[in-house]
C-alpha cells in the first residue's frame, strides 16, 4: 500500500527531512537532528506538520448529549470557543483513543483524533450517534494542521501571520491566506503554542512564511521526546484498549456521572484502585530505556516500559512504564532491564520536565 | 557533521562498519553512512576489555535519541583497547567517524577474514 502524504510533503523533501512510515503516512521524523529540534521548541519556536491527525466534526441539536455519551470528560463544561482533553472509551473502560474536543459554536464541535485511530474512531462514533440528533462528519481532508510550539510561538506566529491568537485551551475562528482557519491554543510539547487548522491548499505558503520568520521545522522524533518529557500519553504506547484511564493516570479527565460509554467500568476501577499504574521515571546514570523493556524491583519483574527515550532537555534516559501500584510513588527505586543490562531508575513526578514558563504559571 | 567520506585505506563490512588493519591489530568503527542514518549519537557504552568479538556479530550498541543500532564486528578477535572518551563525548562518532570516533582495537584471531571485507570503492558501490 502506498503511503499517504500531507500537503507539506514537498516542503519536507526540499528541507532534506528523513521520512518514515508513521501510521500509513510518509512523515518527517527529523530534518537536522532530533536534539536540535527538541531544544528549539524548548528555547525558541518550532513547527510540526501534524496534518496526519484526523478531524471529526460533530454538529446538531444532539451534539452535546452525544459527546457526553462517548467522551469521558464533562463536555457540558466546554464553553463556546473552549477546548477539552478526553478519552474515548469502550464499554469495558479501555481507551480507544485520546483526543481534544473543541467547541466551535453552539452545537458544533471538532474532535482531533490520532491518525492511527481515525477510521476506527469514526466507525465507533457513527455507531453511537444513531440514538442522537447529530451529524458526525469526517473532515480530515478539509484541514492541514500545523503545530507552532515554544516560548516564542505566539509572538512569532501572531506577528508573521498577522493573527490574534486565542489563549491556552481556547479555539478561535480566523482567516489565514484568505481562507477560513481554526486557531487552537493547545499543543503536545509542554510549551506554550498554537495549533493551526488551515486549508491544505495554502499550507505550503504558510509553512514557508513561518520558516522565513525563523521557526525551526521539527519532525515527529522531537514531537515524541517533547511530549514524553511533559508526560503526555501516546496512544498505542501508553494508552490502549487494554488499559483504562485510571491505570493511565487519566482519572482527572473522566467524569463518570455523565454516564459515558465505559463510565461504569471506570467507576469500578477508580473505586477498586488499579493493580498497575503508569509512572514516569528517569534513569539514574547510564542507559536509555526503550518501549518494551522490563521494569524490575528486588530482581523481580514489576512492570513494562511503554515509552522510553533519551531526554534532550535533561540529558538522561526517561520513560513511562506501567508498574505495580505500590511502586508508582515518586522516589521509588526500580531497575530497567535494557537489553540485558540492568539500569538504575527512579520513579519521578509529572512532568519529567517543566518549562520555565509553565512553572511560573503554576 | 563531516561530509560523506570513505577513506581508501580502510576495509568495509556491508553492515556499515570499518576496520583499519595494522599487523595483528585492527581498529573498528562505524562508517559515515551508519552514523548519518542513525542521527546524533547520544549514548555509547564501550564494551569490556578482553571481550571476544566474532566477525558479523554485534559487539556493542550506538544509540541516538530515538533508536538503538547494533555495531557489527568486521573481523574476529579480542578487544585490547576501547575508546573511553566516547562515553562522555559520543557525538565524536558523528563528527569524526574514522578518527576520534573509533570504537575499539582488536587483536585479530583470524586475519585472513579480511579477504571478505570490501574496499572503499566496493562499499560505496554497495551504498548505491
Amino acid at each position: 500500500m502506498s503511503l499517504r502524504r500531507t500537503p507539506l510533503y514537498e516542503k519536507h523533501v526540499e528541507l532534506g527531512a528523513k521520512l518514515v512510515d508513521f501510521a500509513g503516512w510518509e512523515m518527517p521524523v527529523t530534518y537536522e537532528g532530533v536534539r536540535e529540534e527538541h531544544l528549539a521548541v524548548r528555547t525558541h519556536v518550532g513547527m510540526f506538520d501534524v496534518s496526519h491527525m484526523g478531524e471529526v466534526e460533530v454538529e446538531g441539536p444532539g451534539a452535546l448529549a452525544f459527546l457526553q455519551r462517548v467522551l469521558s470528560n464533562d463536555v457540558g463544561a466546554i464553553e463556546p470557543g473552549g477546548a477539552q482533553y478526553s478519552c474515548l472509551c469502550n464499554e469495558e473502560g479501555g481507551v480507544l483513543d485520546d483526543l481534544f474536543a473543541y467547541r466551535l459554536g453552539g452545537d458544533r464541535y471538532l474532535l482531533v483524533t490520532n491518525s492511527a485511530n481515525h477510521s476506527a474512531d469514526l466507525a465507533w462514533l457513527g455507531r453511537w450517534s444513531h440514538d442522537f440528533d447529530v451529524a458526525v462528519r469526517d473532515v480530515a481532508e478539509r484541514y492541514a494542521m500545523l503545530a507552532v510550539q515554544g516560548p516564542h510561538a505566539r509572538a512569532v506566529a501572531g506577528r508573521t501571520l498577522a493573527l490574534e491568537l486565542p489563549p491556552r485551551m481556547r479555539v478561535s475562528h480566523a482567516r489565514i491566506g484568505n481562507r477560513p482557519a481554526l486557531l487552537c491554543g493547545t499543543g503536545y510539547t509542554g510549551e506554550d503554542g498554537v495549533e493551526l487548522l488551515i486549508d491544505p491548499e495554502i499550507a505550503p505558503a504558510i509553512w514557508a512564511e513561518l520558516l522565513d520568520a525563523g521557526v525551526v521545522p521539527c519532525g515527529l522524533g522531537a514531537r515524541d521526546t517533547l511530549r514524553l518529557e511533559a508526560c503526555f500519553h501516546l496512544h498505542g504506547n501508553d494508552l490502549s484498549p487494554d488499559r483504562n484511564p485510571i491505570e493511565a493516570g487519566l482519572g482527572w479527565c473522566c467524569k463518570e456521572q455523565t454516564g459515558f460509554v465505559g463510565a461504569e467500568a471506570v467507576a469500578r476501577a477508580r473505586a477498586q484502585g488499579a493493580a498497575e499504574c503508569l509512572a514516569p521515571f528517569r534513569i539514574e546514570g547510564a542507559g536509555i530505556p526503550r518501549q518494551g523493556n522490563p521494569v524490575l524491583a528486588g530482581g523481580e519483574r514489576v512492570g513494562t516500559v511503554t515509552s522510553g527515550s533519551f531526554s534532550p532537555s535533561l540529558e538522561v534516559g526517561i520513560g513511562l512504564a506501567y508498574v505495580r501500584s505500590g511502586l508508582a510513588e515518586p522516589g521509588t527505586d526500580v531497575e530497567i532491564d535494557v537489553r540485558g543490562k540492568r539500569r538504575a531508575a527512579r520513579v519521578a513526578s509529572k512532568p519529567l520536565y517543566a518549562s520555565p514558563a509553565s512553572r511560573k504559571e503554576n | 557533521m563531516a561530509d560523506a567520506s570513505y577513506p581508501e585505506q580502510l576495509l568495509y563490512h556491508p553492515d556499515h562498519d570499518w576496520a583499519e588493519i595494522d599487523g595483528a591489530l585492527a581498529t573498528f568503527g562505524i562508517t559515515w553512512y551508519a552514523q548519518d542514518s542513525l542521527g546524533e549519537v547520544v549514548f555509547y557504552e564501550p564494551p569490556e576489555l578482553g571481550t571476544t568479538v566474532s566477525k558479523d556479530s554485534s559487539y556493542s550498541e550506538v544509540e541516538s535519541v530515538k533508536a538503538v543500532s547494533d555495531v557489527i564486528a568486521p573481523l574476529s578477535g579480542e578487544i585490547v583497547e576501547v575508546n573511553e572518551a566516547l562515553a562522555d563525548a559520543p557525538e565524536k562518532i558523528n563528527e569524526d567517524p574514522y578518527g576520534e570516533g573509533w570504537l575499539v582495537k582488536v587483536r585479530l584471531s583470524a586475519p585472513a577474514e579480511a579477504e571478505d571485507l570490501l574496499s572503499a570503492a566496493d562499499y560505496v558501490a554497495l551504498l548505491g
